[in-house]
């Protein structure tokens, strides 16, 4: 018993010894790793203190820690007025969100996840996007509205949709989407000090999910440039294109490309609007071959814009027509088998890589 | 002293010359700052509040102000309504005459520091913030001398550096992004207040008692205004409302029945209202106007309203004779010089569409600018890539 309170006594005496941020501290050249969760709420926090017209507003952001505890030590660290609970209003609340931007404070409007951004649609687009075009440049709008997007597990068609192509087709959003903790970190902290509305589509399975991350990273002042997509593995076969969860997809299917020879190269694209065109048509004009992969519906997809700027831009260049990994053309169902076969698996990019590489049964000329 | 709100600086001094050129001979008019009481037209009817008092402190020089910007503003709505049938104007072209006593009443209130935010009938609500007629006639014109560089139209006149944040398309929108405003003065800790207006159409908006739920739970200081003209678009007010007393249907929130002809009601209970905002949050205004237009250019206004309602309303309330004959009652000017002022007023509003005519369209690269804050060097494309192409700034 006293052996036991001792040691806590040390353990406290040593907390006090350590740095201001003792999780964040390595003390191995092993590289540190943090939960996505982790990037997210280090970057709100390290925002929020740097810039004091930075606050939260959502519903449980505040009392609840989080949804999913991205807020988490928030309200806490900076009281009430700058961590605001909301009731369920999405339209009144992101209305007002929007008019304290216009005021030229930097609001970070959370949705618990974008399904129910639907609710407020009206102000992300015709209140927030269009803005500084109506108005000639003067009355800009620094929001960021974040939140999970896409599939989560068993949560059903009205909890699954994929918003990224909606708001990625409407001039004056920008909308990104990270993968990884770096991705998480660099591109929040972009969003937030961006004075334009920026869509920022999170993944909800991603949040627990640890990656490495560099000093550089954890430095306060890291940032990600808008705009530019990234390429985690280089290859020279076959260009693939995924965000957010798809490109750990994407990078395994790389794996078990590679084992047959085919050397796949991987682009995370960060950012979707804007869209790294010319990042993509350099690598499709090195691959010669482009599969795309995303988890939303297939109809007028992120899929089909890179494909159609690939046409555009490359079309000399591809050997093989562009291919479509997406989610199912239809509401997503609840049975896991069936949900299953509603979200791109790794095997179907795998599959749809190889049938770009070479044709697996000869074309016959159709009458 | 200041003439009038609306009057740019260089031609003030030129005015005030011909003002007392033309009443040399008798007492200055337009500079009297005498208190002068005068009682509105009818008490406030008061929801969960206490009614501000019927009488109200004005003077000469500010009654003068009133029927100078009043006139203007008509004359501008209707020299608006020709330029639209000329096929000047394109699109949609809302109206405010009838209406001017809130524009004006206002402003007469509150300062440039509070901010003002309403739906797509915005002209002279945009001319009280300070706004010229060029800057009006160019816009709704689409040309590059318009408030928004000829880009937003009718519906979408800003002048932020007077806190007048549009000029909003979307029935409704304006009051939550209105209390957004009032959130952000609230956390700057501005001592300011907002003014959201919204007519008896949008009224009915879920958005609306979404914020003001919001804005009663925070504080904010949000002075919710709906212009009540009795019709949402064709639709009356018994036809839409369950309830058309709209000064209630803020429940929890307190509220105030003006008559919005009466140009000093108005200026009352808008002092009354950023009073109370400031200590106790949201409060709603109701104030009972009318439109002489139909809801747009495209509305005769005549199918749903009878042409004896119409000219009865301007006969017995409009806001302009009120404060003509209030003047007149009080001596303050003479028939004549208050004429002058309407002739006055006529003339600036031909100069400055002649003057707006001259503006030209935009240049075409104009298309692409503004589209952010910060372009990032992306491309953008016309509706042919291939042909039109352009970099954001």
């Amino acid at each position: 018993m006293l052996a036991i309170s001792r040691q806590r006594i040390l353990g406290q005496s040593f907390q006090k010894i350590r740095p201001a941020v003792p999780g964040l501290r390595s003390y191995s050249s092993a590289a540190k790793q943090i939960t996505v969760r982790e990037a997210l709420n280090s970057a709100l926090d390290e925002e929020m203190s740097a810039d004091p017209k930075v606050f939260l507003m959502g519903e449980e952001v505040g009392e609840y820690q989080g949804a999913y505890k991205i807020t988490k030590g928030l309200l806490e660290k900076y009281g009430p007025e700058r961590v605001l609970d909301t009731p369920i209003t999405e339209a009144g609340f992101t209305g007002i969100g929007v008019g304290a931007a216009y005021y030229g404070l930097k609001p970070v409007v959370e949705f618990m996840t974008f399904n129910f951004s639907m609710q407020a649609i009206d102000h992300i687009i015709n209140s927030a996007a269009k803005s500084n075009y109506m108005s000639a440049g003067q009355i800009s709008v620094p929001i960021v509205f974040r939140g999970p997007n896409g599939a989560a597990a068993g949560v059903g068609a009205q909890h699954s949709q994929c918003y990224a192509a909606w708001y990625a087709s409407c001039p004056g959003l920008k909308v990104l989407s990270p993968y990884n903790s770096e991705d998480a970190r660099g591109l929040l902290k972009a969003a937030i000090r961006d004075p334009d509305p920026v869509v920022f589509l999170e993944n909800e399975l991603l949040y627990g999910e640890s990656y490495p991350v560099s000093d550089e990273v954890l430095d306060s002042s890291f940032c990600l440039p808008i705009g530019k997509a990234k390429i985690e593995r280089e290859g020279k076969d076959v260009t693939i294109t995924a965000f957010s969860k798809m490109v750990g997809y994407a990078l395994k299917a790389a794996e078990i490309l590679e084992k047959d020879g085919i050397y796949a190269e991987v682009i995370n694209l960060r950012s979707i609007r804007p869209l790294d065109r010319s990042t993509i048509n350099a690598s499709v004009r090195k691959t010669n071959r482009l599969i795309t992969v995303e988890e939303g519906f297939p109809q007028h997809g992120v899929g089909a814009e890179i494909c159609a700027s690939v046409v555009e831009e490359s079309f000399a260049y591809l050997d093989a027509p562009v291919e479509r990994i997406a989610g199912a053309d239809v509401p997503m169902p609840y049975a896991a088998n069936l949900e299953r076969m509603a979200v791109p698996q790794v095997e179907d990019i795998v599959r749809a890589a190889k049938r770009a590489c070479y044709r697996s049964v000869p074309l016959a000329a159709t009458a | 002293m200041a003439l009038s709100y609306l009057r740019s600086s260089s031609s003030s001094s030129a005015n005030l010359k011909l003002l007392s050129s033309a009443v040399s001979i008798r007492r200055p008019i337009s500079t009297d700052t005498t208190p002068i009481t005068v009682e509105t037209s009818v008490p406030f009817t008061a929801h969960q509040c206490e009614a501000p008092s019927r009488s109200v402190e004005t003077s000469s020089s500010e009654l003068l102000n009133f029927f100078r910007n009043m006139a203007l503003m008509r004359r501008m709505e209707i020299a608006a309504d020709s330029l639209y049938k000329a096929k000047l104007i394109r699109g949609f072209c809302h109206l405010y005459d009838g209406q001017e006593a809130v524009a004006s009443g206002m402003e007469a209130a509150i300062t440039k520091k509070d901010c003002i935010i309403t739906a797509y009938r915005d002209h002279c609500i945009f001319m009280g913030r300070g706004g010229t007629l060029l800057e009006v006639f160019a816009e709704l014109m689409g040309r590059r001398a318009g408030c928004s560089k000829g880009k937003g139209g009718s519906m979408h006149c800003y002048k932020k550096d007077s806190n007048f944040y549009g000029g909003h398309g979307i029935v409704g929108a304006q009051v939550p992004l209105g209390c957004g405003l009032a959130f952000a003065q609230k956390y700057s800790k501005d001592e300011t207040v907002t003014f959201a207006l919204y007519g008896d159409g949008a009224a009915n908006q879920g958005q609306l008692f979404e914020a003001l739920n919001i804005s009663a739970l925070w504080d904010l200081p949000a002075i919710l205004v709906c212009e009540n003209n009795h019709y949402g678009m064709g639709t009356a007010e018994w036809r839409a409302s369950k309830s058309p007393a709209y000064y209630k249907r803020g429940d929890y929130a307190p509220g105030l029945k003006v008559d919005g002809m009466d140009v000093l009601a108005v200026k009352q209970a808008c002092k009354f209202a950023k009073e109370h905002a400031l200590k106790n949050g949201p409060i709603i205004l109701e104030m009972d106007t009318y439109r002489y237009h139909g809801h747009s250019m495209s509305d005769p206004g005549s199918t749903y309203r009878t042409r004896d309602e119409i000219s009865g309303v301007r006969q017995e309330r409009d806001p302009i004779e009120r404060v003509r004959k209030l003047i007149l009652s009080h001596d303050l000017a003479t028939e004549k010089e208050l004429k002058d002022i309407e002739k006055e007023m006529r003339k600036e509003v031909d100069d400055a569409i002649a003057q707006a005519k001259e503006s030209p369209m935009p240049e075409p690269s104009e298309l692409f600018t503004n589209v952010y804050a910060k372009g990032l060097g992306v491309e953008s494309f016309g509706a042919d890539r291939k042909e039109v192409r352009a970099t954001l700034p």
